[in-house]
């Protein structure tokens, strides 16, 4: 299988399988919790991408999802809360090389390690970061999180929440990231595809996956997944194609004035707007203010998006370090003697030995 | 008073009185170029082979008004035809340039002691910036130091009146006057200086010009203007011969790692965040892209440790520079590398504390901080440099304690050894000691946390090894498979295990650094950047017949396994540190031993007379 080693270079390897990408620990997440239907996905489509186990690292920092990398069969570090995009910016500027994944939740990535975040996707360093959103803090038994619902009654809030949430989507558009997306636990062949882009992109891919969290925060997303209602609650977002949902895809977003987006009923007759009044979405515009429209529609004025945000091309921050490095190599090139050079750089004088000076 | 040409000089003969060390400072505005002044004075003492010290001290504002007591830059120079180990207690001589730097340096100046005055700069506004009163040129309160009144904006005006330069440029050249003057002073040859002159404006012939000119006219007005009684020499001392460069600390440790890069090779990744006094170091590694160095500037203090380690994961030399309030936030991740048995360098350039506290100047009150400020056991190497050029060294000892042991190392500077300089004997790259590191790629028998079993260390392993992916993390890990394990006995026997490995270090700690006999009625035990003014105070107080000696430790943890023997074979123990008693604490505890600390904590070096007077006291209790 050929086809790329993280950075768009062709490598053949010998054909993976599933297996392959199973460690030896045994997965200690509760059973029915949505992290191991995200682990299921992602050992599948692995062998996929036909980079070799070793090239591959899976990094961390605390919380439920932050065990992933224990349960890849890959190289793995579990590091300390928040600060996984950081540890792995430095492991990537190092090899650039490697491919590295980055596992995080809502409480890691945006609470303690919103900052790490916002600058790893502002500079586009070469990390796919996942994150596994649940709405509530799960490791440390049902705190609310940044991203739960305004008014959440938990263990830390028994009167209700009072600090808005954020839209991870939101966030990651306000740092100009390059490649953002999102998808929910359960839509296996969905989660794949997203999964396959976010691996292939150059630069930072952020994808958001929507996962329940069965014993703290149980159906926090059933509004949106339930066979029912899905159709008109979620928007499935296809490059090129008009921004319908529901049934029989009888519904659009079209733009109002000042760039406010509408739900209207799509076809001819009465109270009814045509298909060519619906916005095409493209992934690939520039400016980022299209997505972060898109990233604000939401449950349950508007359907909510599914899909690739936004995936627009820029140089990889790795790659530009290592052409920088590179420039100031071919303008100083190697020389045997460079170590004594340094050493003597700046203003030197010579002691002669007495008698001589 | 008259100019004089510099063409025609009128010698008159003096006496030239031979004096064994001198302590001189250069302090004036900002933009009076001192630090330039000072600089070159001291290529001339070490060309004359004085030994010598240095020490500029910097503004702490970024720009502050000229004429300001905020914008006074000074630049102290000691030299000897003696062994010299600090920048000197008390300046023998001040060069003041402006009213603001007279009355922020005048107390230093001994009783007695030569003050240069640029009266030309003594304006009514001047003075007023300054805060005086009255004029100190004229109301008598500098008689009691030998004072020389001195018009140098005048002379320097005559001097270089035909070369049609602005007002502006030509007061420009007023710190080569002084710099001429002070040549004549200490009889230093001119030529080199007039060479140097030329190369450093080889662009502008005509700003060279100018300086030479300024240069000796200063000069001139030495030797021509009947004022002086007469100039100094001081006789060469016994420096070693070589190829010598002045160097700070910072430089030295920048220049250090990547030595140290080399001879291990590895790639040397820095990841760090700008912070006073620490800065430097990531400025410097950044100009030395060309040489494979990687700079990454993060985001905060906890993203430079985090990237560093990150590169240390991939197999780089990962390093993280900053000072206490950075590495207060360094602390978890800390944890973590000695928790992964990853090499990794923590450099803590120390300044005054806590919080903010004193960003501009020097304390050692982070030693108690780099041996315990972590969660859990968490025992890591610390390493203290004890001059600026040792930073070189140091550099290289903690990368390759790191690399050989799988552990963090904490580096110790602080302001003072950051931005003072010394000159440094050049060693040749070709003369330092490679050391080996080895990565794992053997896939037969691997076990994660397997150990050598004579350091403990366990395998580095570069992601990309086939065969050898495993996955490690901060949660405690089995003892051999490095898989999760909360299993009570294996927790107690990692804890054990890591500190046995940091306790190891003690083989490659090298012979305790002792000054004198290794018996007597008092010894010194210092650490750091108090080396110059402790070795010197020892020595000074042995000459007097004192029974002291001193030991000067460069490993903090683990301790030297000879520093117990030591401290058995006298009385007192005195542990004088620029904090509020910290080595102290820790000899009391692990030697059970009376010691009493010398706490200075002024956020300036000690003295070699406090030391002094602190020794003899502390003789006179023990006996």
């Amino acid at each position: 299988m050929a086809m790329n080693d993280g950075n768009g270079l062709p490598v053949v390897t010998p054909a993976l399988t599933r297996n392959d990408f199973v460690s030896d620990h045994d997965v200690r997440w509760c059973p029915g919790c949505g992290d191991s239907a995200i682990l299921a996905q992602v050992q599948k489509v692995m062998p996929e991408l036909g980079v070799p186990r070793e090239k591959i690292v899976f990094l961390s920092g605390i919380g439920c999802s932050s065990r992933f990398p224990y349960y890849m069969n890959t190289y793995g570090f579990h590091g300390i809360h928040g600060r996984a995009p950081a540890i792995a910016t430095g492991l990537k500027v190092a090899r650039p090389d490697l491919m590295v994944w980055v596992v995080t939740g809502d409480g890691d990535g945006l609470s303690i390690g919103g900052n790490h975040l916002i600058h790893a996707l502002r500079r586009n360093i070469g990390l796919k970061i996942m994150m596994f959103n649940n709405r509530i803090y799960g490791l440390t038994k049902g705190q609310y999180s940044p991203t739960s619902e305004l008014g959440k009654k938990t263990k830390s809030t028994p009167l209700g929440s009072l600090d808005r949430p954020f839209s991870p989507i939101s966030v990651a558009l306000g740092a100009e990231a390059t490649f953002v997306a999102r998808s929910v636990d359960t839509s296996v062949t969905h989660l794949q595809q997203l999964v396959r882009r976010a691996a292939e992109h150059q630069g930072t891919a952020f994808l958001e996956i929507y996962q329940n969290c069965n014993v703290f925060n149980d159906e926090a997303f059933v509004h949106l997944t339930e066979k029912t209602v899905k159709a008109d609650r979620q928007l499935m977002l296809e490059h090129g194609k008009p921004l319908l949902f529901g049934a029989n895809n009888s519904k659009g977003i079209r733009m109002g004035a000042n760039f406010t987006p509408q739900v209207v009923e799509v076809g001819d007759g009465p109270g009814k707007v045509p298909l060519s009044e619906i916005t095409v979405h493209d992934e690939t515009v520039e400016n980022p203010a299209y997505a972060f429209m898109l990233s604000r529609l939401d449950y349950p004025d508007f359907p909510v998006p599914m899909g690739v945000y936004r995936s627009v091309k820029r140089p990889a921050y790795e790659a530009l370090i290592s052409e920088q490095g590179a420039a100031a190599q071919a303008k100083r090139p190697p020389q045997a003697d460079e170590m004594d050079k340094l050493l003597r750089s700046g203003d030197t004088w010579t002691i002669a030995k007495p008698g001589q000076g | 008073m008259e100019a004089q040409q510099p063409e025609t000089p009128r010698p008159i003969p003096r006496p030239i009185e031979e004096v064994e060390s001198v302590v001189i400072r250069f302090c004036g505005d900002s933009g009076d170029g001192m630090q330039l002044t000072g600089t070159e004075f001291t290529k001339a003492a070490a060309l004359a082979r004085n030994d010598l010290s240095t020490m500029p001290d910097f503004p702490a504002e970024i720009r502050a008004p000229a004429g300001t007591l905020a914008g006074v830059s000074g630049f102290q120079l000691h030299f000897s035809s003696q062994e010299v180990f600090t920048p000197g207690d008390q300046p023998d001589v001040l060069v003041a340039m402006n009213p603001a730097a007279l009355r922020t340096n005048l107390m230093d100046l001994r009783q007695g002691g030569i003050l240069f005055i640029n009266t030309g700069a003594f304006s009514a506004k001047n003075l007023e910036m300054a805060g005086y009163k009255t004029n100190p040129v004229e109301d008598g309160s500098l008689d009691k130091y030998r004072t020389y009144k001195i018009d140098i904006n005048k002379l320097v005006h005559l001097a270089l009146a035909d070369t049609g330069m602005s007002t502006k440029d030509i007061g420009r050249c007023k710190n080569y006057w002084a710099l001429g003057l002070m040549f004549w002073m200490y009889n230093r040859p001119v030529e080199k200086e007039e060479e140097s002159i030329r190369e450093k404006f080889a662009k502008r012939p005509d700003l060279a010009a100018a300086n030479i000119k300024a240069f000796r006219s200063g000069f001139n007005y030495g030797e021509t203007a009947e004022i002086f009684n007469g100039s100094f020499a001081v006789r060469a001392a016994a420096v070693e011969p070589g190829l010598y460069r002045n160097i700070t600390g910072n430089s030295a440790t920048a220049i250090g790692l990547v030595v140290a890069s080399r001879l291990a090779e590895v790639p040397l990744f820095l990841g760090g965040y700008p912070i006073t006094p620490a800065s430097d170091i990531l400025h410097e590694l950044s100009t030395y892209r060309h040489l494979g160095v990687t700079t990454f500037q993060a985001e905060d203090e906890i993203a430079g440790i985090g990237s560093a380690l990150g590169a240390a994961y991939g197999g780089a030399i990962g390093v993280t520079s900053s000072s206490g309030p950075g590495i207060a936030l360094k602390g978890e991740a800390m944890g973590l590398a000695l928790a992964m048995e990853l090499p990794l360098i923590i450099i803590n350039v120390q300044r005054g504390g806590p919080s903010t506290g004193l960003p501009t100047k020097t304390e050692q009150s982070d030693l108690l901080q780099a041996l315990y400020g972590r969660n859990g056991e968490a025992p890591i190497p610390v390493l203290a440099a004890m001059t600026p050029a040792d930073c070189f060294y140091a550099a290289i000892e903690a990368v390759k304690v790191a690399i050989k042991y799988m552990t963090p190392v904490l580096l110790l500077t602080d302001g003072y050894l950051a931005n003072s300089a010394e000159p440094w004997l050049l060693p040749r790259f070709d003369s330092l000691p490679k050391f080996k590191t080895h990565f794992r790629t053997d896939p037969e028998g691997y076990q994660v946390y397997g150990r050598d079993p004579a350091t403990l260390a366990r395998a580095w392993v570069k992601p990309g090894t086939p065969g050898l992916e495993h996955r490690i993390g901060g949660i405690e890990k089995h003892e051999l498979t490095g898989n999760i394990s909360y299993d009570p006995a294996n927790h107690h026997k990692m804890t054990k295990t890591r500190a046995a490995k940091v306790a190891g270090v003690a083989q490659d700690a090298g012979e305790l650094l002792i000054t004198g006999e290794t018996q007597g009625d008092l010894l010194v035990v210092g650490w750091g950047s108090t080396y110059g003014a402790i070795t010197q105070a020892t020595m000074a107080m042995q000459g007097q017949g004192r029974k002291v000696s001193s030991v000067h430790l460069r490993w903090l943890n683990p301790l030297h396994p000879k520093l117990g023997e030591l401290i058995k074979g006298f009385k007192g123990v005195l542990v004088p540190g620029m904090y509020n008693g910290q080595l102290v604490r820790v000899l009391r505890a692990e030697y059970l031993v009376d010691a009493e600390g010398l706490n200075k904590i002024e956020g300036k070096p000690f003295k070699v007379s406090e030391l002094c007077a602190a020794i003899d006291a502390s003789i006179k209790r023990v006996n």
